[in-house]
């Protein structure tokens, strides 16, 4: 595994010194995500494998192109899992993939997203120096948290070959409601009930139904079952709608309007914005298929204190990420030439010239 | 093109600030903030000399006392112009020297940013200035059923802007998380003056997530001017298990076996026979005395739930060789139990002049190895240990007990903290787990990161603050620092290296 770091580290190099670019991926699973790919294909699948894993620890460190479907099956067969369920959205999902992407799913408002599990990083930076930030450990403040901040960096920042992630116990029990609610009734309902001690691991909303899934000890579930009513969900079809909101195989996402990731306030009002809506994260992250300009969608997203992200289909030369205020970009442009000056990987494919 | 490559300037060696004008500075920093907010007699200044590691003391040339975020903006463009380093403050309980002043700098107190300017009940989020005790908030949060769920030990007294520069930690973090986990967003000063928003009240912000850079960053990157937090419902129940064990291993693996079975208890600590002794003598928490080492088990939720969770947690500790397993009957009994391991520092100072306390992290496997090596440093240094240790997430802080005032003592304290710090990065843990590295762990960051990292760190800090004003000096050790701390240590492991070689 050496030999190929030493390599990549080598290929980065050239690149810098050559004006070269590198278009990493792992198994191309979110290569609609964020502007056009561009730059020589970096393929990360042959560095793969699990290098520690300690159940007891609650710690996992992988190597970056390690599918994902390979980690979770490991996980689970000691009872353990992602935490925030990171999007499968197709079979060859690696580790890298998903940490760079940043996207979790529906358990995020629950447990935290990926920045919040990741312990430790080794990545080649732009000047092709292989480093490691973080480590092994759940608290660790020596230096800054550069591991953390890779999350959702789409591999701008560099080339991301070993990761340290925080796993946590599959819950004994779990449940699926669902309940009657329009929107503005079941966005206030899930902020009353998030102020509640109440075993709540996702939430979804769309057209009439309002679902609720419970995790935990088998006697929180039970409890919060009788406390809250509501109509219970059989195991099967209870699977299905969860699996489906996370891997975006759900009837939803098929459709080819543009899908918008609206990033909202949990408390943020109704959107009064065209389209079809279906609201996540106890009503912190609200999908949104429409065909209204990007500007409107903008300025309604923004004026309930929120961020949108053109997620899947319409122009992949124009921005996919909300803009950022001038003092904000130039901090960005600063970390981007820290870590890449020469502009080596994934040039563009978050914002134009980072 | 080629220019692009080269390396920051600073990062190598450290910054001489020797030229700053203390009267022009003055002068200018009095336009901006009236007299009783901008100190710079020496008796005025004195308060400010030191953090909560009072060993390091350093006379600051002015501190300024801003009450408003329009005067934070303001000094820091003085401080920029006329170049003068600046250290941002909070309570100053910090274990590190973090908020140690510079000499030729200006200390930035927020002190006066204290209040708490929105708890939005049903949103669960706090709005707050940095000054504001960490306490505070989850007494302003009470009526609503909801709290701050970061606890560090020092929360009577810590601000929140230090708890972000530290990211600090506490005993339900296992659980509950760090500062980052329970941050929506913090707003900042640059040194330019320029005010950004890391995160937002959502659960992401659009580009790179500086949050995580900012927290933790100790007061490197930014000024913090108000922080936005997350409010956590308060459990209905919180019960304590006490277990008493004849051996540290033992304890050590009863840990394991707990996380093993898939339990994260909301607190999870362990104390030696050493510490036990110290704090029941101190506040007479009932802990058994004649055992190698207790741990604290705690349990919260819905009284099914933590009903369930002791029924199994017990079993696991009886299971794992506890010679005693106590569960707290009342509210009284679980605060009784904690009462005992929350004052374990100032247990430590009554018995002991002075103490000097550890936070290095590691792999919780490596517990018991690292228990013993302790035994064997006390022996090497003739000084005292205790132990008291997050056992739930690995961070160990050893208090080492020595008197100041002994010729050699503090030295002697010190190069044994360092050989602990090392031994945690060997074990494959961190030289610190929620302290910070401020002034008091620079050198051991060269044991822990290579001349790359250490370089990319420079960098990330030239990203925010190109000319190096923000707290020079801490945290981050300069290159030429880490190649005399390399001399200075192979100096002393060497003739260590091959121990059973005859030598004379």
């Amino acid at each position: 595994m050496d030999d190929l770091i030493q390599a990549w580290s080598e290929r980065v190099r050239q690149a810098a010194a050559s004006g070269g670019q590198l278009r990493i991926r792992g198994g191309g699973s979110k290569d609609f995500y964020g502007r056009e790919p561009v730059g020589e294909l970096l393929e990360t699948g042959a560095c793969r494998g699990i290098v520690n894993y300690e159940p007891s620890e609650l710690v996992v460190t992988v190597r970056a192109g390690t599918p994902l479907v390979e980690l979770e099956a490991e996980l689970a067969g000691q009872g353990q899992m992602l935490a925030f369920e990171p999007p499968r959205f197709a079979a060859g999902a690696t580790v890298g993939g998903c940490i760079a992407a940043g996207l979790a799913g529906p358990r995020r408002a629950a447990v935290g997203g990926v920045r919040d599990f990741v312990l430790g990083a080794r990545l080649i930076d732009g000047r092709g120096d292989v480093l490691r930030f973080g480590g092994e450990v759940m608290k660790n403040v020596a230096g800054y948290d550069v591991s953390r901040a890779l999350a959702g960096s789409l591999g701008t920042l560099g080339l991301i070959v070993e990761l340290s992630l925080k796993v946590l116990p599959r819950p004994v029990a779990e449940a699926t409601l669902r309940f009657e609610a329009g929107e503005a009734d079941a966005l206030h309902r899930l902020n009353a009930w998030g102020g509640q001690p109440l075993p709540i691991s996702a939430s979804a909303w769309r057209s009439g139904g309002l679902y609720l899934r419970l995790s935990g000890a088998s006697a929180a579930v039970e409890a919060a079952l009788t406390r809250l009513g509501g109509e219970g969900l059989d195991e099967e079809q209870a699977d299905a709608l969860w699996r489906g909101l996370r891997d975006h195989t759900d009837p939803y996402f098929a459709a080819c309007t543009p899908l918008w990731r609206l990033s909202l306030p949990s408390d943020a009002l109704a959107l009064e914005l065209e389209g079809e809506q279906l609201v996540e994260w106890g009503g912190a992250q609200r999908w949104l298929r429409s065909e209204l300009s990007a500007a409107d969608i903008r300025r309604r997203v923004e004026a309930l204190g929120g961020h949108a992200t053109l997620f899947r289909h319409g122009d992949r030369q124009g921005p996919r990420f909300h803009p950022l205020p001038g003092a904000m970009l130039a901090l960005q442009r600063n970390l981007k030439n820290a870590f890449d000056p020469a502009g080596v990987f994934n040039p563009g494919r978050l914002y134009e010239g980072l | 093109m080629a220019d692009r490559f080269e390396e920051p300037a600073f990062g190598a060696v450290e910054r001489d600030f020797s030229q700053v004008d203390k009267a022009r500075l003055v002068q200018a920093l009095s336009r901006v903030l009236a007299p009783a907010s901008l100190l710079h007699d020496v008796e005025d200044l004195r308060p400010y000399e030191c953090d909560g590691m009072a060993a390091l003391r350093q006379l600051p040339l002015v501190v300024v006392l801003p009450e408003t975020e329009a005067q934070v903006v303001e000094i820091l463009r003085i401080c920029a112009a006329q170049q003068v380093p600046v250290v941002a403050r909070g309570a100053g309980t910090g274990l590190s020297g973090g908020a140690q002043p510079h000499r030729f700098g200006v200390v930035l107190s927020l002190a006066r940013f204290g209040k708490i300017l929105c708890i939005d009940a049903h949103a669960r989020r706090a709005v707050v200035q940095p000054g504001v005790r960490n306490l505070a908030i989850s007494e302003a949060a009470a009526p609503f059923g909801l709290y701050y769920a970061p606890d560090p030990s020092s929360q009577i007294a810590c601000s929140i802007g230090g708890n972000v520069a530290e990211n600090s930690g506490g005993v339900h973090c296992l659980k509950y998380g760090l500062t980052i986990h329970n941050l929506l967003k913090v707003r900042g000063v640059t040194i330019q003056g320029e005010i950004v928003e890391f995160g937002s009240l959502a659960l992401d912000a659009p580009g790179y997530d500086l949050l995580p850079l900012v927290t933790g960053s100790e007061g490197m990157l930014a000024v913090v001017t108000e922080v936005t937090v997350k409010l956590t419902p308060k459990p209905q129940l919180a019960q304590c298990v006490l277990a008493a064990f004849d051996d540290v291993v033992k304890a050590g693996d009863a840990v394991a076996a707990i996380i093993a079975a898939g339990i994260i208890p909301a607190g999870l600590e362990m104390m030696d026979q050493p510490a036990t002794a110290a704090v029941e003598e101190f506040v007479k928490a009932g802990y058994p005395l004649d055992a190698e080492a207790i741990l604290l088990c705690e349990s919260d939720g819905t009284p099914e739930e933590v009903a369930e969770e002791i029924g199994r947690v017990r079993a696991i500790l009886e299971h794992s060789g506890a010679t005693e397993v106590r569960v707290s009957r009342d509210e009284a009994e679980r605060l009784r139990f904690w009462a005992g391991r929350k004052a374990a520092f100032p247990a430590a100072g009554r018995i002991s002049p002075d103490y000097y306390c550890m936070d290095g992290t590691i792999p919780r496997k490596r517990l018991g190895e690292m228990l013993k090596a302790i035994q064997d440093m006390e022996k090497k240094y003739a000084m005292r240990c205790i132990n008291v240790f997050h056992a739930g997430d690995g961070n160990l802080h050893p208090l080492i007990l020595f008197d100041a005032n002994k010729p050699g003592d503090q030295h002697t304290a010190e190069a044994f903290g360092a050989e602990i710090l090392e031994l945690s990065v060997a074990l494959g843990g961190t030289i610190t787990g929620e302290h910070g590295v401020g002034i008091e762990k620079i050198n051991q960051m060269c044991s822990q990161f290579a001349t790359p990292e250490i370089k990319a760190f420079h960098r990330v800090k030239a990203a925010f603050d190109p000319a190096g004003l923000l707290n020079p000096g801490k945290a981050i050790p300069t290159l030429n620092r880490c190649a005399e701390y390399g001399r200075e240590r192979l100096g002393r492991t060497q003739p260590q290296a091959h121990p059973d070689l005859p030598r004379f």
